[in-house]
């Protein structure tokens, strides 16, 4: 039934589509919310429609569509799912719902432009994971910048536009090497197809040119230290929707990219260079942590903490070549990487969730010092629930889905190396210090000053939006077996693309 | 008999001196244009003189057609020179540097 | 016939209480609240009496997945639950102990207004036991370790106001984190070399593992089973609060009193020795870890102790107490003496919530003061609470005839048969243990029941005995104080654990003893003449001597040995190291990160810094857009001639 129904291109141009729908609509328009819920919803559904169609028994790409674009140049309109991006594109339509009900009541000036910019973001980042053709990816990865940037820079905080100029150079400046390498493979391969990338055997100077682009380009995104800097600036600055969706998903384009690019095109020189990245996640995990703990800003410190989880799925990723130098059963490998998925997928709704919980106390107290806060268990104690719930999960509490990812890494990191397992688990000590400690700051205590005292608990919209968060969390973390069940044929087909030498 | 050679030595002449004008002059706008037209009336001289020597009309037809184009720029300088003194109560070269970085 | 279904409900019943409790709070109102959590816990207790039956009568056990977790590559990792009579006698000590406290609890936080959270929680602490106890998997034990910690922490900053109260709650998980961490290597060297996490599978690999070593620093070699099982111990170093990882013990005590007596008491705590035992078949294979395991236990069990003799707060007495007895339960486990560390856990379990629940009493009927010099004389006033509390003084001294010496002196002679490494300074530690610990109890017992009535009566209310639902758990708890150790022939000394415990026969310190022990009046005759009960009552009679017949001794020793007293007072100064090393050089090394690192070379010199040296290109190359007329006229000349001068020449 679903055979030839283009169900990728609807999921991606709904959105969009609707989007401008909604733009159209004019400012102030009382229909621009309950439109864009409606049309993020119906997105998600049709979301949802891809999981229950896929076919977990193939690698192969699924809801294939292909169509020529630019034929002269042999671009093509060429869109397919596997086992990585099914549950990114899921994850991205449920955050964009979120956050729909999010800004519902806090968007107050030019409401229809901020969900419209959301609506068409969503559309751009499902085809940048659906994107099967180097342009067509390349042209969505960059689009996808364009309403972040003014999501940022309209809504943002004081300091938005020094925020938004680092955020977008950045970027830009690590995608202008990816937009070389992709050229460079067409030039080989003889085609735009991605998946004509991963065949093309290259020797290992060009895969290290092509290797190093990639990781400069996805790096960024992840992001990986040293170049993390733009995260907390643009997370302090942008609306609780921007950090969302930014938390979310933007991040996940990296390590996407490193899972569709950098991995299986350049295997030798990702073996080659694997203790390279392994050392950038470890200090990511180990550094960040550190610095997570002494942060004033709530988003800060959450922002930091985001770049410490993300430490894991580049470590993930990449010890998988050091548990095949030392240990001929694949176990731990699957374990490194769909651990690393699992991470991306868990810190998605952990992440976006903290984001939402500062933006609570953010909408009611219009300051993001934890200094201001205190006690706020007393005046609002449903949100203290969940605040409490969630850092946990942050902590990477067993039973809350942001245990399963650093679980299984840890596991199979200790497969590649000792220390590589010893210095990842120290997150559970500086994961657990930077975010209890900044609950017993801002939620417990006496009630610490007039503004606190004032407070209003949640009201229902926030209650569902935080609820639903809450649920998949804990489900995922009590049953995450359907997430990796989707991904098996993808991993055990990527395992074996790294683990052949290209030489 | 005057050789081609004199001609263009004379239209080189023409031509250094106002472009040391141009360069040299930093009082006056009008001076700058009348340098211009004088650049101008240097290449007619080569114009005239090519023209001459060697037999073929088409040089003395451009030359009519740069007397041309040079009156409708001088008069189009004139005017911007008029509106330009209007706003900056200035001619002087020297005064005129907004576009200074 | 033991069923999924049957472990099940045990498992959920109480998690079902605590959710209705929790969510529904106010809905059910605080009789409801209490009612739903009680049920649960009842229904839980119960069925695990009747599991105990099934295994200890019947012979049953059990070991199945309830559902698959996780699958990566061939590795499953699954939920399941694994009932033996180790499982089944932690079950029941478990649920009876909470099914107390439970019923103590309407009566000690009745005024309270967090009154259906505080059964919410404990509901679900006992939910988060049960599957610790009953996994039959790392992942899930790790589950169950966890989320006690949870509780733990929930519980200790339940009253959330008080500033102490959040900051014991931070550090108790902290700890316990450090703890965890080490756990978690463990786990995954577990999975590395065995290829699984299920219990049965690494068990049986054991053996085989132990032959293997492994590089950890490069040029030496460790044995793979030392370095799994000590990782292992240090989790359960956090969690049964061994030193140095003990520290947030004491501070737990900010908790509510029933929380102290089944949290940190009675279970919680005793989870790291139920881990060890459990893992029996691997500790085993490694002599190192075994010393490691002993020395740490009797470090514990010996300079706790003095700590205990020291403290004012009737409650960190009692924690302090604990801490010791840990000390003795660890030691046992060294010595390979896993029943009679187990035995002692459950004996433990039980005089140690009575003592708790009882101190709990004194300070309802205090009205919350906790300072054992600001009481005294209360014996005429609760004679149910004196006389409870004068059996578990007695059970946790070790005095013939009660739970507690049965199961310290089996640990006492097991450690003296022990000859591996570091057993002759654990003997040492655990004999002095039984003279400091009678001391310290005894103390306690005579400052606040006997003596001068130092308390203030708050305006004329004389103190009065507390309400039924806090007697009942008390008389209840005192019962199995008294009798639990009669089991000592069947726990100990007989085949009741089975093949739950595995000891390698030149291990095996308790085989000796088996053969020596002729039934349990024997064992008391032989007990009465042994050095620990004399080193006790000598205890008892100093403690007497000391803080009832001449009062001012203590003071004058205090004056004396000022440098001593000081150092105890500091808790050897575990507390200041590691606020400052620790909390203290982890902030400030955050700090330089952030600051030096982010924001001064990777924000400073390298992002800004590039924009700056654009910027400063950008200001010299300015200076040639001079804006006059002539100076770009003169460029073109200069540039037209350049041209001509390279193409026409």
């Amino acid at each position: 039934m679903f055979a030839d129904f283009p169900l990728l291109s609807l999921i991606i141009w709904l959105p969009v589509i609707g989007g401008v729908g909604v733009l159209l609509n004019g400012d102030n328009n009382p229909w621009a919310r309950p439109l864009s819920l409606l049309i993020s919803v119906l997105t998600l559904l049709a979301a949802l429609g891809l999981y229950i169609g896929f076919d977990t028994t193939t690698h192969q790409m699924q809801f294939v569509e292909m169509a020529p674009w630019i034929s002269s140049y042999n671009i093509n309109y060429y869109l397919g799912i596997d086992g990585f991006s099914l549950p990114l594109i899921i994850l991205t339509a449920f955050s964009t719902v979120i956050v729909v009900i999010a800004g519902w009541q806090v968007i107050e000036h030019r409401t229809s432009q901020y969900m419209a910019a959301f609506l068409i973001m969503e559309g751009l980042m499902i085809a940048v994971f659906a994107a099967l053709d180097a342009i067509l990816f390349y042209v969505f990865f960059e689009a996808m910048l364009i309403p972040l940037f003014l999501v940022i820079g309209i809504w943002g905080g004081p300091n938005r536009v020094y925020a938004t100029i680092k955020f977008f150079l950045y970027t830009l400046f690590g995608s202008v090497f990816l937009l070389l390498a992709l050229l460079y493979l067409h030039h080989v391969a003889g085609s735009f197809s991605i998946l004509d990338y991963q065949q093309v055997s290259l020797s290992l100077q060009e895969q290290t040119w092509l290797f190093f682009a990639f990781l400069i380009a996805f790096a960024v995104k992840v992001p990986m230290w040293p170049v993390h800097t733009w995260l907390p600036d643009a997370h302090v600055e942008a609306p609780t929707g921007g950090s969302v969706i930014l938390a979310a998903i933007t991040l996940k384009i990296g390590g996407y990219g490193l899972l569709r690019f950098a991995l299986p095109i350049a295997p030798d020189a990702s073996m080659a260079m694997d203790y390279f990245v392994i050392s950038l996640s470890l200090i990511a995990v180990v550094y960040i942590g550190f610095v997570a703990l002494v942060q004033s800003d709530l988003k800060k410190l959450i922002a930091y903490s985001s770049i410490a989880h993300m430490g894991f799925v580049t470590l993930g990723f990449f010890i998988v070549f050091r548990i095949f130098a030392q240990s001929a059963t694949g176990s731990g490998a699957v374990l490194a990487v769909e651990g690393a998925m699992i991470q991306m997928i868990s810190h998605g709704f952990i992440a976006a969730a903290m984001f939402l919980c500062v933006g609570v106390l953010y909408d009611r107290m219009h300051t993001r010092e934890i200094a201001a806060y205190g006690g706020v268990v007393n005046t609002m104690p449903v949100f203290a629930g969940f605040a409490v719930f969630f850092a946990m999960a942050n902590a990477g509490l067993p039973g809350t889905s942001g245990f399963v990812g650093e679980f299984m890494v840890i596991l199979a990191a200790f497969q590649a190396n000792f220390w590589f397992a010893f210095l990842a688990a120290t997150t559970l000590i500086l994961g657990a210090a930077y975010t209890l400690w900044m609950v017993k700051r801002v939620i417990f205590g006496e009630v610490a000053n007039d503004n606190v005292a004032q407070l209003t608990d949640i009201n229902n919209r926030e209650f569902i939006m935080l609820a639903s968060l809450a649920l998949i969390v804990l489900v995922i973390g009590l049953y995450p077996a359907p997430i990796t069940e989707v991904m098996h044929a993808s991993v055990e087909h990527l395992l074996t693309q790294v683990s052949q030498s290209k030489l | 008999m005057i050789a081609l050679s004199d001609f263009l030595i004379l239209g080189a002449l023409l031509f250094s001196l106002s472009v040391a004008g141009i360069f040299i002059n930093r009082k006056n706008i009008i001076i700058l244009l009348m340098c211009i037209e004088l650049m101008l009336l240097a290449v007619n001289l080569n114009f005239v003189a090519f023209s001459h020597f060697s037999g073929d009309m088409a040089g003395q037809v451009f030359v009519f057609f740069i007397l041309t184009v040079a009156a409708a720029e001088a008069a189009i300088g004139l005017a911007i020179l008029v509106v330009l003194f209007r706003n900056m109560k200035t001619i002087n070269v020297s005064e005129l540097d907004n576009l200074k970085g | 016939m033991m069923t999924q279904s049957l472990l099940l409900t045990i498992a959920l019943a109480p998690l079902l209480g605590s959710i209705i409790a929790g969510l529904l709070g106010k809905q059910v109102g605080k009789v409801g609240a209490h009612r739903v959590a009680i049920a649960g816990v009842g229904i839980s207790f119960a069925l695990s009496v009747w599991v105990l039956k099934l295994v200890a009568i019947d012979g049953e056990s059990y070991n199945q997945q309830v559902y698959q977790w996780l699958q990566a590559g061939s590795l499953s990792l699954e939920v399941g639950f694994m009932v033996d009579a180790l499982t089944a006698m932690m079950m029941v000590v478990v649920t009876f102990v909470s099914l107390m406290v439970h019923i103590y609890t309407i009566g000690y936080m009745h005024d309270d207004e967090g009154y259906a959270r505080f059964f919410s929680y404990i509901s679900l602490f006992t939910f988060s036991m049960l599957m610790l106890v009953m996994a039959n998997n790392f992942m899930q034990l790790f589950f169950g370790w966890e989320a006690v910690g949870l509780v733990s922490y929930l519980l200790i900053g339940f009253w959330y106001k008080k500033p102490t109260a959040i900051y014991a709650n931070l550090k108790a998980f902290l700890v316990n984190r450090v703890g965890d961490f080490g756990f978690l290597l463990g786990i995954a060297g577990v999975l590395m070399y065995a290829g699984s996490l299920d219990y049965v599978e690494v068990f049986a690999q054991a053996p085989t593992i132990a032959g293997q070593t492994m590089s950890i620093f490069s040029g030496y070699d460790w044995s793979v089973m030392s370095v799994i099982c000590i990782l292992l111990f240090i989790g359960a170093m956090g969690k049964s609060a061994q030193v140095p990882l003990h520290v947030w013990l004491p501070d737990s005590m900010e908790g509510p009193t029933p929380i102290s007596a089944l949290i940190h008491a009675a279970t919680m705590v005793t989870a790291g020795i139920f881990m060890v035992t459990r893992m029996s078949p691997m500790f085993e294979f490694s002599e190192t870890a075994l010393s490691f395991v002993l020395v740490i236990g009797a470090i514990t069990a010996l300079f706790m102790g003095f700590l205990g003799l020291i403290q004012n707060d009737i409650k960190r007495v009692v924690a302090y107490s604990t801490l010791s007895q840990l000390g003795y339960m660890t030691v046992a486990l060294g010595a390979s003496a896993y029943a009679a560390g187990v035995f002692h856990l459950m004996t433990h379990a039980f005089f140690k919530a009575l003592l708790f629940l009882g101190a709990g009493s004194v300070i309802i009927a205090m009205h919350h003061e906790q300072d054992i010099r600001k009481m005294g004389g209360l014996k005429k006033y609760m004679p149910i609470t004196y006389w409870t509390g004068l059996i578990g003084s007695l059970a946790l001294i070790g005095f013939p005839g009660f739970a507690g010496f049965f199961s310290k002196d089996s640990i006492i002679e097991a450690v003296h048969a022990s000859d591996i490494a570091g057993s002759g300074f654990a003997y040492f530690s655990v004999v002095i243990g039984v003279f400091i610990t009678a001391l310290y109890s005894f103390r306690l017992f005579f400052m606040v029941f006997h003596g001068k009535e130092r308390f203030d009566t708050h305006g004329g209310h004389a103190p009065h005995e507390s309400p039924a639902v806090v007697t009942v758990p008390l008389i209840l708890l005192a019962i199995p104080s008294v009798i639990a150790g009669f089991l000592i022939g069947n726990m100990v000394f007989g085949d009741f654990f089975g093949s739950s415990i595995f000891v390698l026969p030149q291990h095996d310190v308790l085989a000796h003893h088996a053969e020596n022990y002729h039934g349990i009046m024997g064992f008391v005759w032989h007990g009465l003449q042994a050095l620990p009960f004399w080193l006790a009552i000598s205890g008892v009679a100093t403690a007497y001597y000391l803080y009832m017949m001449k009062p001012d001794i203590p003071a004058r020793l205090q004056q004396r040995f000022q440098l001593l007293y000081r150092v105890l007072e500091n808790k050897y100064g575990f507390d200041d190291f590691n606020q400052k090393v620790f909390a203290g050089g982890s902030r400030f090394i955050g700090q330089m990160l952030w600051r030096v690192g982010d924001r001064v070379i990777i924000d400073g010199a390298v992002v800004n810094g590039t924009a700056r040296m654009v910027g400063l290109a950008s200001r010299l190359m300015r200076h040639v857009q001079s804006g006059y007329l002539y100076h770009y006229a003169f460029a073109m000349i200069l540039g037209v001639l350049l041209l001509l001068t390279f193409f026409v020449a």
